[in-house]
């Protein structure tokens, strides 16, 4: 057993941390503030090959590994939580998907440019009535000649509207139920399709999360990705990567909050002593250092086994609940030990707190996660 | 064109701290980073092999082994090649020995017309590698750059001084040492890191390699003495608020400042 970061994976992070540092934290306030598409990060990502990090170097990508991704995402999220989504979104849930299901063709048209960070990707699955139900589309997909006609919508899509490039999931047969859905390589000039709502979220507000419209889209048949009624397992497996990702979102988010807390601490004097000398926060500062290191190990751990080919369904799940309860947690308190300037936008937790409850939500409730975990266990 | 970049890997300073009581740098745990005037030298470089066609950007360092990691950010920042300068027989080397070992590396490496150094390493602030290569690679030098143009074979530059600047032009080959005034270095590549690291991107050099005679490197070749190393008392900043009616503050305030020989 190694628990030692390689060469690689240690200067990956050296790296990503003097970015997000110097390029990123800088306007993570005002992007919160405004809810602007923090474009120019995507553009600086690209430069540096942050946009393909696990992707194969021949697909564009930096021909990096999971582990490394994930340190990433984790950098990235603990200036800027809506940076580190928007990577998160593009690599697992739109890069992923065509690495692993695509054909050579589609890799060569869609990926590579995806992996150089020249495109932004989004996944479009969840829809009004298709959340947690994610079987119950109401998206169809008719073959007619040459070309899918695609009719329906989805919300709260992640890059909508920012992104080049959509794997949209729609109904090609409802009466095969979940084996009816198929998945597309969707363009965003694809004829009729566009952008509908843009919602005004609680955090992560510089992400844009979008509503997708198709009307008698026409995608080409060659777009199909995968096989017709594959859609529901392309879906899930993606998922399960982009839990990952999630989940080194949320480790990132707490990790930047108790960075922010313990200077604090050590600066802010009450009783002429500095809080950090008070016990009773003292043991606040131990627990929310121990869960974080647990749900890195968690997170880690779901990485490697993606690395190494081994199973990681349960994993992914295991990190993204633990992870996402330990940054809801230590983002909570870490306002409290802020006492009334945590409460303000003068400092950044208030921020971290509301960007840190999404990871609950998204690609899969904690709900979810424990139905993922409670199935593989009691089978 | 080809240009070599010379870099040291050196502990970040911003992490270090000093033993209170030996007065020494505490090493330990201190991560290893590209000295950041070197980064600017290297930036440069590499900023002339984006404009211009047919530029070989290689980067030499002596060092340790594990200063190959500084050699590796330097390809993933897009240099070509990368030589470590690796031998017992270099330790303990002060700038003199250093620039023996230096210049001869570069001739091993063959063909220049640019060299780019650092202006000076933040763990020795010496400035002193530079100058002392150019002269024995026999070649003109320009410190201190802070811009530099590039026409056909000259090279045009603003040498910044404390209170002005020179515009030196100079036929090349040519040595320069670079601030950090100079530009912004770019990021390694997260692609370039994983190029870096594989199989035998860095090549090792040893002594031999170079051709270097081992009676002039080292510490035995090395005539700096150390005579005594300490930290600079820091001054303590007191803040003391004066109370009472504003009269009594100006009253008090000019007290203090009379017992302080101020005024």
């Amino acid at each position: 057993m190694d628990f030692q970061l390689t060469r690689e994976q240690e200067m990956v992070r050296k790296v990503i941390r003097e970015f997000a540092e110097k390029e990123v934290k800088p306007i993570a306030a005002e992007i919160d503030k405004t809810g602007r598409f923090p474009r120019e990060n995507v553009e600086k990502m690209a430069k540096c090959h942050m946009m393909g990090i696990p992707i194969p170097a021949e697909y564009g990508g930096a021909g990096g590994d999971d582990i490394a991704y994930v340190i990433a995402v984790e950098e990235l999220s603990k200036v800027c939580a809506t940076t580190g989504i928007i990577l998160s979104a593009h690599t697992s849930l739109a890069c992923w998907p065509i690495l692993k299901y695509g054909t050579e063709e589609q890799k060569r048209k869609y990926l590579i440019p995806l992996a150089k960070g020249e495109k932004l990707g989004a996944f479009a699955l969840t829809e009004p009535n298709a959340g947690t139900d994610a079987a119950a589309q109401q998206t169809t997909a008719v073959l007619k000649g040459d070309s899918y006609i695609l009719d329906g919508s989805k919300i709260f899509i992640t890059n909508g509207g920012e992104a080049d490039v959509y794997i949209v999931f729609a109904m090609t047969d409802r009466s095969k139920g979940h084996k009816g859905i198929s998945a597309f390589i969707v363009e965003k000039d694809a004829p009729g399709f566009s952008i509908g709502k843009i919602e005004d979220k609680m955090g992560i507000r510089g992400s844009s999360t979008a509503e997708l419209i198709f009307r008698d889209c026409v995608v080409p048949k060659e777009n199909l990705l995968g096989e017709e009624g594959q859609g529901f397992k392309i879906a899930m497996s993606t998922l399960d990567g982009g839990r990952i990702g999630v989940a080194a979102q949320a480790l990132g988010i707490a990790e930047g909050a108790l960075e922010e807390t313990i200077k604090y601490l050590k600066e802010r004097q009450q009783f002429g002593r500095p809080l950090a000398k008070f016990q009773g926060l003292q043991w606040m500062v131990a627990d929310m250092h121990m869960e974080i290191e647990a749900a890195k190990l968690l997170v880690y751990r779901a990485a490697y086994n993606k690395m190494k080919g081994l199973p990681y369904n349960k994993e992914a799940a295991m990190a993204k609940l633990f992870a996402s309860k330990t940054a809801m947690n230590v983002t909570t308190q870490c306002v409290q030990l802020h006492g009334g300037y945590g409460f303000t936008k003068d400092y950044p937790v208030e921020r971290m707190m509301r960007d840190a409850k999404i990871t609950e939500i998204y690609e899969g409730t904690s709900q979810v996660q424990q139905m993922v975990i409670a199935s593989n266990i009691l089978k | 064109m080809n240009i070599i970049v010379c870099i040291k890997q050196v502990p970040d300073t911003n992490e270090v701290k000093i033993d209170p009581v030996k007065g020494t740098l505490i090493r330990e745990g201190v991560p290893s980073i590209i000295n950041p005037d070197d980064k600017n030298a290297l930036e440069e470089a590499l900023r002339i092999k984006d404009m211009y066609k047919d530029v070989k950007v290689t980067v030499i360092s002596m060092g340790p082994p594990q200063a190959e990691v500084a050699l590796v950010e330097a390809v993933a920042m897009g240099a070509d090649e990368a030589y470590l300068l690796t031998d017992r027989v270099f330790a303990g080397s002060d700038t003199y020995a250093t620039s023996t070992a230096l210049a001869a590396g570069i001739r091993y490496i063959g063909d220049y017309d640019l060299i780019f150094c650092g202006r000076q390493a933040i763990d020795g602030d010496t400035a002193q590698v530079g100058p002392q290569l150019a002269e024995r690679l026999g070649i003109p030098q320009i410190t201190y750059v802070e811009e530099l143009k590039i026409e056909g074979r000259k090279v045009i530059a603003k040498r910044a001084l404390e209170d002005g600047y020179f515009i030196i032009e100079s036929n090349m080959p040519v040595l320069l040492t670079a601030i950090k005034e100079l530009n912004q270095p770019r990021y390694p590549s997260i692609k370039g890191i994983y190029e870096g690291f594989k199989g035998d991107r860095i090549k090792i050099l040893s002594a031999k390699d170079v051709n270097v005679d081992e009676k002039t490197v080292g510490l035995n070749a090395s005539p700096t003495n150390v005579l005594r190393s300490f930290t600079p008392p820091t001054k303590s900043k007191q803040l003391e608020f004066l109370e009472g009616s504003p009269k009594e503050q100006a009253r008090d305030l000019i007290v203090r400042l009379k017992e302080e020989n101020i005024i």
